[in-house]
């Protein structure tokens, strides 16, 4: 296996964070599941996705950058876009919630 | 410490699998259009997450650029599914 040549400080920061993410992510699909309305469904799937990807993306940084010897940053790309464009989707899904359900 | 470690990414990859059925049963039971594509959304996220762990799993870099591009036209078509439903009245209430 590729992952026996890790070192201690590397796996237990990159296992902590990935418990954090798995954690954040399944807690806001169960929100997404049982929450009673969509304006209530809406803040766990942020939540859940942004902090789940933030967590993911880091231990992914960590993994490769002691697998390579180098710093590997280019998993920052995918962190920024979803930073960006998880509030952007979640906002205009609200808008067009209101649209639909007042008519105007 | 490498044993905690891979107990970490299996139980993350487990939980990005939960969490991509539970949206998939939210996008089958929804009650209205904006629920199944904020299902959707949740869905690419997840599957993006998967793909990722398999990437920490394997060592290798190129799950990357497939997660890149996931992220991306998963966005490009929440906010053309959303702007839609904002926009077309062609689906029903």
């Amino acid at each position: 296996m590729t992952e026996s040549v890790l070192p201690a400080w590397v796996a237990l920061p990159a296992a902590i964070l990935l418990l954090c993410g798995g954690l954040l992510a399944l807690v806001g699909s169960l929100g997404l599941l049982r929450l009673p309305s969509f304006y209530a469904r809406t803040h766990p799937v942020t939540m859940g996705t942004t902090l789940g990807t933030g967590f993911v993306l880091l231990a992914s940084m960590l993994v490769s950058s002691a697998f390579l010897g180098r710093p590997v940053v280019h998993e920052v790309v995918i962190t920024v876009f979803i930073l960006v464009t998880s509030p952007v989707s979640a906002m205009t899904l609200m808008r067009a919630a209101i649209h639909r359900a007042h008519g105007t | 410490m490498n044993a905690l470690f891979q107990f970490a990414a299996g139980f993350a990859s487990f939980c990005f699998v939960a969490a991509m059925l539970l949206a998939l049963v939210r996008l089958f039971i929804g009650p209205a259009a904006q629920d199944r594509v904020l299902a959707f959304d949740t869905f690419y996220i997840n599957a993006m997450l998967t793909l990722l762990m398999l990437g920490i799993r394997s060592g290798s870099t190129v799950y990357f650029d497939v997660a890149l591009l996931m992220a991306l036209f998963g966005f490009i078509g929440t906010m053309a599914l959303a702007k839609f439903l904002l926009r077309g009245e062609v689906i029903g209430p």
